[in-house]
């Protein structure tokens, strides 16, 4: 990914100081901005301006139910989220999910991302065609789709077809209990963001040279050594990125959970128990302040991902 | 270190292409043999091969004495060093050099290792950029690493598809040189694949001419230079290329575009019964009459051409003469070009001339060549008529005997080392 | 790679068929669901016993019980979905276009904030806004929702744009313009071919997580004067209390599925490019 072109194009900047002084460079400038500005300006407002007013809203005892009781609390709101188990049962379910549906799809997305990369054009295409549909789908329909083929109540067909397992009787119901009810969501979560790892680690795949290969073969590699001497190291890159991508989006999970359990048999999660803090049950003030302790969360693993494993986002783009 | 013998290897890609067509050849230990010849010719493809990384469809490649076709490219124990290098991005020299070592887990120390590497390092003078990373090398340096990497684990041949091709022209000069110098110390195996006929005339002991997948003629530089066995050699072999010009034989003479030759016997016999014939005549036969020496002129044939246009090279003079070609040979000739990934253009005379010479572009300048120099090519089939089997002979066993006192050379240097070290050891130890 | 084995070519049909059973399961499990009777539903089957269409009736069929529920989302989400496509689309263009071919500070801050709101928790988002929403009179209508869906378009289209840009040589534009085109026409001949792909394929992109919203819709809609398809599909209920929604859910969701399995068929690889050049490349 540290191609010497992007370092050649990493260079730009210094140019860009050495001409900063000319009339054409700042006119330039100010083109760019007018160019780029309402792009910027609208994202900070649809994002910024919120999060800050749910900071501010969140020192408030605010409730819908009881405007005329709002007062301004400091911290309490917080002291009170975080003394409830319910948070910590959530945030405890969040972290699961996130690193269970991460690591299966790392492997999963990897070896749908060989599939693709070794397979000759006509299955390629058929392949990636097929990855796509789960992409694309929205997010709800495939949680309607995998509920009703396990659960009991929806005429779910699961238990008769496994019935030979061990564990699944023809009357198990999933969603009775949270171990079952978290195996269909982190299912159904897998199912249908898996395309999206595996697109990013294909395109990281498509980066190493297939010379250095077939060089490593002639050098007398096996093929496992040839995937962890040479393919993986030269990846390492696309992996951290799209981890840190779908740890990201994993932890916000909320559409399959509603739809499933809503929360049932502690499977809430921290943003569905955001979701029913504030637009369920109206208490503004303290659901504000789980959602700022959720946004505190991906901020911090953004954070040790960019920080500890020295996870570029902006840089794996080569210029700017 | 061992032979590899092809016999009748076949490349067939599944869309039906046939890239290697039944090409037969055997490389003799130690020998430094070069595939060469116009792009699409299929000597990539050979090479890979021979190294594992292309299925052959049919025929069969023998490794020393053993049967190879369907051994993994890790199990035959060759070498290459590939046209972009294929270094390895994240590791450093040292490590890419070592690279095979470390994969054959528990065959090597870390300090046999340590010894390989810095043996080949010495070698290919890379011991100041051992920890850097290829990112941070030049051209020439990558290429020294990727040779570093073929010698450190002793493998049975060397192969090279187009190493020099990436660098400019200056380095490609001094890496020749170096890769003919490391070939002769180490005595291993080589083949080398090449467009650059300047490679292919300088590193091989045998030069194997390929066209479409098929094996044209596999001869020493001398030997395809000077008895090619047909017109696609002969046209592909030389630089500036031969001049291949019409020739109707009227009795006894035969008419080129410019002039008209006598036949002696040595081109009676070659033209037989033919009436019109392609004749071959390198740039370097012509001379121009002004600065010929005279006893030299004797038995040539003169004429007059007008020239288009000269290049003065300093050490040469090159001139271009425009003619107009016979509609029997057209057809032939144009062919000929695709082949040699020509294109197309007029049909002009290319003349070497000596530097001092005065002749200017739109002068009228008096040429001379002997007809002891003419090629003559059968105009249907494109094979050599003036071909000489007894001198082709003569000239391969000259060869022959000169790459054995190569080898020769480079096991007495062996040989003297390992007594020197031997010497120095008992020296150590008393 | 070479010539397959027959061997090889069997091993690569098994995993293309695993594969695409994989991927298209669930979708022809909700599939059969749809068309499923009421009393198929409880039989435990994955076919249907009896084929019916009664599910498709009750959600699109006038005197469906249903259809007063799925037909305005259906309107809603088409209606809002195109325009945070399109508005979020040209915004991202000009965006990306500056990045691409301009040299000014700052570039690297947009791209940055871009990637920031793209991992964005939309929950955090959402809490605010129903609350200032309700109080400016934007709760429940169409720019309550086109609004805060820039916020899921806007980044991605940023990044996948200015990714695609990139890559048109430019100085095509100059040539043209060497070779006698006007300023105006060197662009519309000579880069509008060239980044319109890119635009388009954004566009799919775009629009297909505008479509794929869920929380943003069930919190800041209450009727179906704005809900989406995937917020009112939470809201279906059996036509009595006795009967579960399943069915109508299910061919509802069929309905919303099958042009995004078409223009996936149509579009696969422009996806792919896009997909993968968006969020990352290196």
């Amino acid at each position: 990914m540290t191609t010497p072109a992007s370092a050649a194009e990493k260079a730009t900047p210094t140019n860009g100081k050495r001409r900063r002084g000319s009339d054409r460079s700042r006119s330039e400038a100010r083109l760019g901005w007018y160019l780029a500005g309402p792009a910027f300006v609208i994202m900070l407002l649809v994002t910024l301006y919120p999060i800050l007013q749910a900071l501010w809203d969140s020192l408030f005892s605010l409730r819908l139910t009881a405007l005329d009781e709002t007062e301004f609390i400091w911290f309490r709101n917080y002291q009170v989220v975080l003394g409830d188990p319910a948070f910590w049962q959530s945030l405890w379910v969040t972290v699961l999910i996130t690193v269970i549906t991460v690591a299966v799809e790392l492997v999963l997305g990897f070896i749908l991302a060989m599939v693709m990369h070794r397979a000759a054009t006509q299955l390629r295409g058929i392949v990636r065609t097929a990855i796509l549909v789960p992409y694309g789908i929205v997010t709800v329909v495939s949680a309607f789709a995998w509920f009703y083929a396990f659960d009991i109540n929806s005429g779910g067909y699961i238990n008769n077809w496994f019935s030979w397992l061990p564990g699944i009787t023809e009357d198990l119901n999933w969603f009775a209990a949270q171990g079952t009810s978290m195996f269909v969501i982190i299912a159904s979560e897998i199912w249908k963001t898996t395309p999206f790892i595996s697109l990013l680690l294909l395109s990281g795949l498509a980066q190493v040279p297939g010379e250095l290969e077939e060089a490593a073969r002639v050098d007398g590699a096996t093929g496992a050594q040839v995937l962890r001497r040479v393919i993986l190291p030269n990846m390492k890159a696309a992996i951290m990125v799209a981890v840190l991508f779908r740890a990201l989006e994993a932890f916000r999970i909320f559409d399959n959970v509603y739809i499933m359990t809503n929360g049932a048999n502690n499977t809430e999660v921290l943003s569905l128990l955001a979701y029913n803090t504030s637009i369920g049950r109206l208490e503004i003030g303290l659901g504000s302040a789980i959602s700022v302790l959720l946004f505190l969360c991906v901020l911090i693993i953004a954070f040790i991902a960019i920080k500890g494993f020295k996870v570029d986002l902006a840089g794996t783009r080569g210029d700017t | 270190m061992a032979s590899i013998s092809l016999d009748h290897v076949v490349k067939t890609y599944p869309d039906g292409f046939t890239a290697v067509k039944g090409v037969s050849l055997d490389i003799a230990d130690g020998e430094f043999v070069i595939l060469v010849g116009p792009s699409g010719c299929g000597k990539s493809t050979l090479l890979r091969m021979i190294v594992g990384l292309e299925d052959i469809t049919d025929g069969e490649l023998r490794i020393g004495e053993k049967v190879v076709n369907d051994l993994a490219p890790r199990d035959r124990d060759l070498a290459m060093v590939f046209q972009n290098y294929a270094l390895y991005p994240h590791l450093t020299v040292y490590e890419n050099i070592a690279f095979p070592l470390r994969l054959a887990r528990g065959q090597f120390s870390d300090s046999e290792v340590d010894e390989r590497v810095r043996r080949a390092s010495a070698l290919l003078e890379l011991d100041e950029h051992l920890e850097r990373k290829p990112a941070n090398l030049s051209g020439g340096q990558r290429q020294r690493v990727a040779m570093g990497r073929a010698i450190v684990r002793q493998a049975k041949a060397f192969l090279f598809d187009e190493p020099l091709s990436n660098l400019d022209a200056k380095l490609r000069g001094q890496m020749r040189t170096e890769i003919a110098r490391l070939q002769r110390n180490l005595a291993t195996t080589t083949v080398y694949v090449t467009h650059d006929q300047t490679e292919a005339m300088t590193l091989g002991d045998r030069v194997a001419v390929l066209r479409r997948g098929e094996l044209q003629q596999v001869a020493s530089p001398r030997g395809l230079y000077d008895q090619p066995v047909n017109l696609f050699v002969a046209g592909f072999i030389g630089s500036p290329p031969m001049n291949f010009l019409p020739g109707i034989v009227e009795g006894d003479r035969i008419r080129l575009p410019l002039v008209d030759v006598p036949l002696d016997d040595r081109l009676r016999t070659a033209v037989g019964e033919r009436e019109i014939v392609i004749v071959g005549i390198r740039p370097d036969a012509y001379e121009d009459v002004d600065t010929l020496e005279p006893h030299k002129a004797e038995g040539g044939v003169r004429f007059e051409a007008d020239v288009d246009v000269t290049e003065w090279l300093g050490e040469v003079l090159y001139a271009y003469v425009p003619f107009e070609t016979h509609d029997a040979v057209r057809e032939k000739l144009a062919e000929l070009d695709r082949d040699l990934d020509g294109e197309g253009m007029r049909t002009q005379l290319v003349v070497t001339l000596d530097s001092m010479s005065t002749v200017r572009a739109g002068d009228a300048a008096e040429l001379w060549f002997h007809p002891d120099s003419m090629h003559i090519f059968d105009a249907e089939t494109g094979d050599s008529l003036t071909r000489d089997e007894d001198r082709a002979a003569e000239l391969e066993e000259e060869a022959k005997e000169q790459r054995r006192r190569a080898l020769e050379r480079a096991k007495r240097r062996a040989e003297r080392e390992a007594q020197a070290a031997a010497d120095g050891e008992e020296r150590a130890s008393a | 790679m070479g010539g397959m084995s027959t061997k090889q070519r069997i091993g690569w049909v098994v995993i293309t068929v695993v594969v695409l059973l994989w991927s298209l399961f669930p979708v022809v499990s909700i599939l059969m669901t749809s068309f499923k009777t009421q009393a198929g539903l409880f039989s435990g089957k994955f076919l249907p016993p009896e084929w019916t269409w009664e599910n498709y009736a009750t959600i699109l069929a006038p005197g469906g019980s249903a259809q007063d529920l799925f037909l305005p989302s259906l309107r809603n989400s088409i209606g809002i979905s195109l325009i945070s496509t399109v508005v979020a689309v040209v915004l991202a263009t000009f965006c990306a276009y500056a990045i691409a071919r301009l040299d000014f500070r700052g570039k690297k801050l947009i791209l940055t904030t871009a990637l920031a709101v793209s991992v964005f928790p939309v929950v955090s988002i959402v809490t605010p806004l129903f609350n200032l929403w309700r109080s400016i009179g934007l709760y429940d209508t169409w720019p309550g929702l086109i609004i805060p869906y820039l916020s899921l378009t806007l980044p991605i289209s940023i990044w996948t744009l200015a990714a695609f840009f990139r890559q048109i040589p430019w100085e095509l534009e100059q040539a043209a313009q060497v070779d006698g085109a006007t300023p105006f026409q060197a662009f519309r001949k000579a880069v509008v071919p060239l980044a319109a792909p890119g635009v388009f394929t954004t566009a799919i992109i775009a629009f297909f997580i505008a479509w794929n919203d869920f929380v943003y819709g069930i919190s800041l809609t209450s009727t179906s004067a704005a809900r989406p398809v995937p917020a009112a599909l939470s809201f279906f209920t059996g036509a009595s209390q006795f009967e579960e929604p399943t069915g109508a859910i299910s061919a509802a969701a069929i309905v919303v599925t099958v042009p995004i399995v078409i223009v996936v068929l149509i579009f696969q690889r422009r996806i792919v490019s896009g997909l993968t050049q968006g969020a990352v490349k290196g």
